[in-house]
């Protein structure tokens, strides 16, 4: 796999909530047990993390509640902004550019056609106030689709494939229980066939069933397309499942990354011994 | 020079078209700058006025500011040169400037109107000031003013196409009417005043420069002359006009013009009249000067 050219390349992406200053960096980190200052009370989110996505590959990032995975990757689908870092996508100009660097409405075209997000909570995801089709279609107008039969039929289209009966296409995502705004999320994400999808959090706080056929989709989904998928998870047990590579996050900094079977078998860094082994 | 030129109805305790000099170049700049971005929405200083605002202050705040002595005025109200909003403006521009007015569309050199634009081709040497209630035409999609302005800035406007394919899903065909928002020199949405469908192609392309306000919003915009204006569509579900095919104006009889139903009610009958007053009346004397 290493021989192909990576889809996405990331380099020292840092994220700090806050002023920031020079003894950040030194009081900060795993070795810590925190990622706050206590010098000045900035939270280091994201401390310089490197790290390659190739071709249809599924990558899994571990770590605890506020390591770091979830504004990871919204730093990279530009809803939040990185101090510093660089991140290159290879379908766009051939990754000439680094991403975080361009102009806003380049962001949105990328953000549009290239990259789909499914965010831990639809309600970041969604718009409660219009229908779940609508929802979908908004995905296909950003992208220019200004074909309301075709909009119509990929809608219904994406929405057979994430199961969810089409009688709901024209419901409020609101009327609709947590696993379906799930899925609805999963189909507007997909919408526009992006190469690069960024997994939050995806099965947590739904039901077991659900959670195994949300999971066969996205497995589904690699086999079909050479899509590559981001899954950030907290649950092992889907790391397991999905992924061919996991990076494991802790306080901010990368401690660990690697064939995911090997993490899980061979665990190196103390951190994600403890992880693995209370995982049951 | 200037006093000359000015009839003696003209009341000389306020300043020529009541606002200050200097009110009238700051609106003039503000208008520069909509001439120059067509279809985006400038902010100016509304003043005010013996009318309220929301009252077409806008539109005539605009006149104001671009009229002078040799000017020839005309105003009208859904195309009606005598209906009140259209009877008190213009009285009030003529105590205040003393131009010639007319009825007449084509004899006009600023036609100020409020939701219609008139029926017969306007030309280079015109200007249509509209008046305009809400300038924003994402305001029904998103409430807060920092984000429309945002979406305008990166022509984020997916929002408002989602809310064309809501209405064709609920309804079937798109409901919007007066004021169908349209996209000015394919960058800016805009609201075009409450015109009917009817006007929204006379705006594409034409030979006249279009002046817009608001008062109550403070904004003023513009369609600056040869301007592509196209109204928001879908490939499949094109735009379409009001349809008025078989009926005709029972006054002057002309078809293929923007036609208002009238109810007899003592007869319970329907008849249609031309909306825009001023080219019924032209076209009926058109008419008797053949007969003669």
């Amino acid at each position: 796999m290493n021989n192909k050219k990576p889809i996405i390349e990331v380099r020292n992406l840092s994220r700090i909530y806050g002023e920031g200053c020079s003894l950040c960096g030194k009081n900060t980190g795993p070795e810590y047990e925190t990622n706050v200052c206590p010098e000045c009370g900035t939270v280091t989110a994201l401390k310089s993390i490197s790290f390659d996505l190739y071709p249809g590959e599924i990558l899994g990032i571990v770590g605890e509640s506020g390591s770091g995975k979830s504004t990871l990757l919204q730093c990279l689908y530009f809803d939040q902004n990185p101090v510093s870092g660089e991140a290159y996508l290879s379908e766009y100009e051939e990754g000439k550019y680094n991403l975080l660097n361009l102009p806003k409405s380049k962001k949105r075209y990328i953000r549009n056609h290239l990259m789909g997000m499914v965010y831990q909570n639809p309600v970041q995801g969604l718009r409660l106030n219009i229908t779940a089709g609508a929802n979908v279609a908004e995905k296909l107008l950003d992208a220019d689709v200004y074909h309301f039969q075709n909009i119509r039929n990929r809608i219904k289209e994406l929405l057979e494939r994430t199961e969810i009966p089409l009688l709901y296409m024209d419901t409020l995502p609101r009327k609709l229980s947590g696993g379906m705004q799930q899925r609805i999320q999963i189909a507007k994400a997909l919408a526009n066939n992006p190469p690069v999808l960024f997994l939050d959090e995806v099965t947590s706080g739904l039901d077991v069933s659900v959670q195994a056929r949300v999971l066969d989709l996205i497995k589904l989904l690699q086999d079909e397309s050479n899509i590559s998928i981001i899954v950030v998870s907290h649950d092992m047990g889907v790391i397991r499942l999905l992924t061919d590579r996991t990076l494991v996050l802790k306080n901010g900094h990368l401690i660990e990354g690697g064939v995911t079977d090997q993490i899980l078998e061979d665990p190196q860094h103390a951190y994600t011994q403890l992880l693995v082994h209370s995982t049951l | 020079m200037l006093k000359n030129l000015l009839p003696e109805k003209i009341d000389h305790r306020y300043n020529f078209a009541f606002i200050d000099e200097g009110a009238k170049r700051e609106i003039r700049r503000s208008l520069l700058k909509a001439v120059a971005i067509p279809g985006h929405q400038v902010p100016f200083a509304s003043r005010e006025l013996p009318i309220a605002r929301g009252w077409g202050t806008g539109g005539l705040q605009i006149t104001m500011s671009v009229i002078g002595p040799a000017d020839v005025l005309k105003v009208i109200d859904q195309g009606c040169d005598g209906s009140v909003n259209a009877v008190n403006l213009r009285k009030f521009l003529v105590k205040t400037t003393g131009v010639k007015t007319t009825f007449d569309s084509s004899a006009a050199s600023i036609i100020q109107s409020r939701h219609r634009i008139p029926e017969v081709n306007l030309r280079e040497d015109q200007i249509c000031v509209l008046q305009v209630p809400l300038p924003e035409p994402l305001r029904m999609v998103e409430p807060r003013e920092v984000e429309t302005r945002r979406m305008h800035a990166e022509q984020n406007y997916s929002r408002m196409w989602v809310y064309i394919y809501e209405d064709i899903v609920q309804n079937g065909l798109i409901s919007l009417a007066a004021g169908y928002p349209v996209r000015v020199n394919r960058h800016y949405i805009m609201n075009p005043s409450p015109i009917p469908k009817w006007d929204i192609g006379k705006l594409n392309n034409s030979e006249n420069l279009t002046l817009l306000g608001a008062g109550r919003e403070k904004r003023v915009y513009a369609v600056p002359p040869y301007t592509e204006v196209e109204p928001m569509e879908f490939d499949d579900y094109p735009f379409t006009k009001e349809d008025f095919s078989g009926l005709c104006c029972s006054r002057c009889g002309s078809t293929d013009v923007f036609l208002d139903e009238i109810y007899n009610e003592s007869s319970g009958e329907k008849y249609y009249v031309c909306s825009d007053s001023g080219f019924c009346d032209q076209t009926i004397k058109q008419k008797e000067g053949q007969d003669e």
